[in-house]
């Protein structure tokens, strides 16, 4: 395996493009150039430090820290879940309810090809545990997000049709059921259309890396088509969870729809 | 027999009973709490106080089965599918009640979004009346509809009463109270009184 070694001072010819962007808005008074000064600063101090913390944890092979790492990964994605909901849940479960379901799947996924298919030696070698539970993450936060979107904002729209079916004795899932179907279809159809358009519309950025850094195509291959799997694993079982579990919480023990449990909107 | 006793919800603080076979009308303007009050009454909504049906306390059985037996009837009822037929478990039984409403024998393959208010109204009253329950909460049930339908809906229900079904039936209309009720409640600020017909 054979690849072409970056220095830092090879970067600054690319670079020197994100400031021509920068002279372009200025020009065309798009008044982007701040925003993109952040932006850039931000991707480059982030990506550093990101590259120091893998160095350190490569190199101190600690199920503590690795775990560790992989908490603070999970909590970034479920702020990033709940930035996304146009109207959010009460209390806890703001953060709790896609917290708890990205957790439950990208770690079930995650420990699943750690211990069946990869097989690094020790199984949590932050090498291959970490960018395998950050791409599965991404994913699964996604099809949660979009779920628990889908499933407030169709409870909240179709009360009537929902209250309705209780009122003649129908049960909460019964009631539910139209809007959770809903949910899932929306959750689970980015990583369907992603299925489908992979390697003809775009080549996987994994793929791709693995290809820059000496590998056959073809194992690069196999290795796409395992995290495809197990994203698509990692994203049905996040989505199931969240819906199934925001559908519980949107109702009560009494069979009631609780749209109080939903914050105003803002 | 339903018991209401100390039933609370927000500001409404109401006890009553009603009897087999008897039909209250329930009156007071609009923002009162008079959905409220049948809402609670069907535990659709949170709320205190107990309610028991021929003696058997509302917590004593699920939820679900306590909406078969006591059902709300909203003025502006909901719709989960497509066609009105979806909507119903035997669409042949329904047919009959939903003729005697005016409404013709095709109407249940009609979508739902081209329906009007008042047919919605008598699509959802068709469907509460299938489940033939005790009790039956109507919210405004004729708010939508001409002076033909609302006859047919009141003989309808008063058919129900006369076979022994319960019925409390909000309106704002007091000359509908008196014709369908054999008992006066007025509503206001979250209180019920009962007036002498």
């Amino acid at each position: 395996m054979s690849y072409i070694q970056l220095g830092y001072n090879d970067l600054i010819l690319p670079a020197l493009l994100v400031v021509m962007n920068g002279a372009l808005s200025l020009a065309l008074h798009l008044r982007l150039e701040w925003q993109l000064a952040v932006a850039s600063v931000r991707m480059v101090v982030q990506l550093v430090l990101v590259g120091y913390v893998l160095t350190f944890l490569f190199a101190a092979v600690s199920p503590l820290w690795t775990a560790l790492a992989a908490f603070i990964m999970v909590m970034f994605a479920s702020r990033e879940i709940v930035v996304r909901q146009k109207r959010r849940l009460l209390g806890l479960w703001t953060y709790g309810l896609g917290a708890g379901c990205t957790l439950l799947a990208a770690g079930t996924v995650t420990m699943f090809s750690l211990l069946t298919q990869l097989r690094p030696d020790p199984w949590y070698h932050p090498r291959y545990a970490l960018p395998l539970l950050g791409m599965i993450l991404g994913n699964t936060m996604t099809g949660v997000s979009l779920g628990l979107d889908v499933l407030v904002n169709g409870v909240v729209r179709e009360r009537a049709a929902v209250e309705s079916c209780l009122a003649l004795g129908g049960t909460r899932y019964q009631a539910l059921l139209p809007v959770i179907r809903d949910a899932l279809r929306s959750g689970f159809m980015p990583t369907i259309n992603g299925m489908a358009a992979i390697g003809l519309v775009s080549l996987p950025g994994m793929m791709t890396g693995q290809i820059l850094a000496g590998v056959e195509p073809g194992d690069a291959v196999k290795y796409q088509l395992l995290i495809m799997f197990l994203i698509a694993g990692g994203t049905g079982l996040g989505t199931l969870a969240a819906v199934l579990g925001g559908g519980r919480l949107l109702t009560d023990h009494r069979h009631r729809l609780r749209l109080d449990r939903i914050a105003s909107e803002k | 027999m339903l018991i209401v006793d100390t039933l609370k919800r927000l500001h409404v603080s109401v006890s009553f009973k009603l009897a087999d076979g008897e039909c209250i009308a329930l009156q007071g303007p609009s923002g009162v709490g008079k959905s409220l009050l049948l809402r609670a009454i069907a535990d659709l909504d949170p709320n205190e106080g107990s309610i028991q049906l021929d003696g058997t306390p509302r917590e004593a059985m699920p939820a679900p089965v306590w909406r078969k037996a006591v059902t709300y009837v909203a003025a502006e009822p909901g719709w989960w599918a497509d066609t009105v037929q979806e909507h119903f478990v035997a669409w042949d039984d329904a047919l009959n009640l939903a003729e005697r409403l005016g409404l013709p024998p095709d109407c249940g393959t009609w979508p739902i979004r081209r329906l009007s208010t008042g047919e919605k109204q008598r699509l959802g009253l068709v469907r509460a009346l299938l489940l033939q329950s005790r009790v039956l909460l109507l919210d405004e049930p004729t708010s939508a509809l001409d002076a033909v339908s609302t006859a047919s809906v009141e003989a309808i229900v008063a058919e129900r009463v006369s076979t022994g079904t319960s019925v409390l039936w909000s309106t704002h209309d007091s000359a509908q109270a008196r014709r369908v009720g054999s008992r006066l409640f007025m509503m206001s600020s979250g209180r019920v009184e009962e007036h002498l017909l």
